[in-house]
Order: C-alpha cells, then structure tokens, then sequence
C-alpha cells in the first residue's frame, strides 16, 4: 500500500503526513507539484501550509498546480484523495469538492486542539471511526471558514457529505459547523484540521487523559489502508 | 502596452471580515460618514499586441475561472484601461 503525499511550492506537513502515513502501516511516497507523474500510488494526501503563499485565494494556484490533472483524473476514477487545511481548500479550488474557504470571520490565525464529531464513516478515509465519534485533532489556520450557497449547503448536508462538524466551538464561523466534507461518491475527503499531527503520543493534542496523548488522525490513514486492502483483496 | 483590468468584489451576502475591519478603523478615526467597506481586488492584465475581442474574451474566461472563485467572489468589470 502507497500513499503519495504532494510537495507544493509553501507546503509545510507533508513531511508529518509522510510520517503519519509510515505510522499506520503504509509506504509514503514523495510526490512533486511540477510532475505530471502521481507514480501509480493507491492513494493521495494533499498536505497543509501556504501553497504559493496563499496567494490570489488559499488553494487556488496550486489548484492549477501541472500535478493536479492527474490528481483530478485519479480522483474522479476513486483513488482515495484527503486534503487536509491548505489541501482542502486546493481541493475546493480544485472543484472536486464544493464549497469555498475565506478568511477567518475574527481575522485571526488561530492554533487550537479541536473538537470534531465524526458525521459520516462511511467514506474510504472515515470507516475506521464510530458514526458520531467525539475526536480531537489540531487546528490551525486564517482562511478556513467553509462557505457554500445555501442550494449547495442543503444538498451536501441531504447527500451526508459534511463529514466532519466541529464541536464545543466553532472556531472560525464555517457554515452549519461544517469542518470537513467529501465528494458524492465518498473517495475524496477535505477538513481544515490536522490529522497527520494527532498520530503519535506524546506528540499530538490534548486529551482528557493527559497531555499531547491524542491519536484520533491515525484512524483517517488505517481507514484508507484498509479499504484499499479489501478493495484489492 | 495596453492593459486589461479585472475587477473582483467579495459577494454582497458573504461577510467581509477584512473590510469591515478597516471600516472599524474609520470610525475610529472619526470618519463616521462611512458606514461600511467592502474589499475587493483589482488585476492589471498587460496585453502583447492590440486588445482584440479575442483578447477580452480569453481576459473573461481568465477572471471566471481563475481570478475569481464563483463561490465567493463575483467579477465586476473587464475593461481596457483607458478604452
């Protein structure tokens, strides 16, 4: 099992998501935005930071990124995709998922250990999870208020495409609480929190257990290894 | 060299955080006669050649596709600057 992650010109975790992918059981594989080459992985992270600093709107530059045809090509045949912050908004840019991201409603960066209650598990990068699980994975970004029509917000919440909502605090004024949504057929995944930081104790959040002990991102990696496992079985 | 400019404007029923801090600072400063500000951007496309209905054209298809994001941002106006 392969996971290529994506280096762009301002990504900064791909090097976590690599580790996160190492972690779960899988072969990360260093994918570059300039190549028209996803060299034949199973599946495709789209890391966090500021692709192009952002500039124009979060995302969308890299949208338009040579690596992103193939990425839009393998994502429409269901190779599993998750982009995660700055990958989700590439991927709203991209029009693979809808929805649009703008600045956050106080102006503020803002760095947090975030509440998101699991709304769908039945998506390729979400089955690992309980349906209405509690999970906590860090948050931290300026642009991450999700925004859709209202036509749009009512067909993605009708199709459970809202699949993750934050919880105890909405920390930018995402619409409907939304922090992470698929696509109709449930292979391409985006939310603005972090998973690949919450995969290793003593390095993730806080927990009600104790310190930087949470792990919940893991299960969005063990997810995807197991279904493209069975997929292939 | 002729210039196409782009404008693109936040729509009217998405909140604006980053003009209505700026219209906090107005008032701040004592210019209340200003309610509100709106921010948007203004792109300068500097054309090789003469701007053709071509040009405008591909300039159209430029500011919907890329310059803008229909989500959350309308085009204004595509004008040469000037014409």
């Amino acid at each position: 099992m392969r996971i290529g992650v994506i280096t762009f010109p301002g990504s900064l975790d791909e090097r976590d998501a690599q580790r996160a992918i190492r972690l779960a059981g899988a072969e990360p594989v260093a994918l570059w935005h300039g190549d028209h080459d996803i060299q034949n992985v199973d599946a495709i992270v789209l890391p966090g930071g500021f692709s192009y600093g952002d500039y124009l709107r979060a995302g969308s530059i890299a949208s338009h990124a040579p690596i992103m045809a193939e990425v839009i090509d393998a994502a429409n045949k269901g190779v599993p995709v998750l982009g995660i912050c700055n990958g989700f908004q590439m991927l709203a840019e991209a029009r693979l998922l809808p929805g649009a991201h703008t600045r956050n409603a106080h102006q503020h960066f803002i760095r947090r250990d975030q509440r998101l209650r699991v709304e769908n598990n039945t998506t390729v990068w979400t089955s690992n999870f309980e349906q209405g699980a509690e999970i906590i994975i860090p948050l931290k970004n300026a642009d991450g208020r999700y925004i859709a029509d209202a036509e749009t917000i009512k067909r993605i919440e009708g199709n459970g495409q809202v699949t993750f909502r934050y919880v105890g605090l909405n920390p930018n004024e995402s619409m409907n609480d939304i922090a992470g949504v698929s696509n109709e057929r449930g292979n391409v995944v985006g939310l603005m929190p972090h998973p690949e930081h919450a995969v290793e104790p003593g390095f993730g959040p806080n927990t009600a257990v104790a310190m930087r002990s949470g792990l919940d991102g893991l299960k969005f990696f063990t997810s995807v290894i197991q279904n493209t496992l069975l997929a292939n079985a | 060299m002729p210039i196409i400019v782009v404008e693109v404007m936040p729509k009217a029923e998405i909140l604006d955080p980053q003009g209505k801090a700026v219209a906090g600072a107005l008032t701040r400063l004592g210019y209340t006669q200003f309610s509100a500000v709106r921010m948007g951007k203004r792109f300068e496309l500097t054309v090789e050649g003469p701007v053709t209905a071509e040009t405008l054209a591909a300039a159209k298809v430029i500011a919907d596709e890329i310059l803008s994001n229909a989500v959350i941002e309308d085009v204004v106006s595509v004008t040469e600057l000037g014409a």
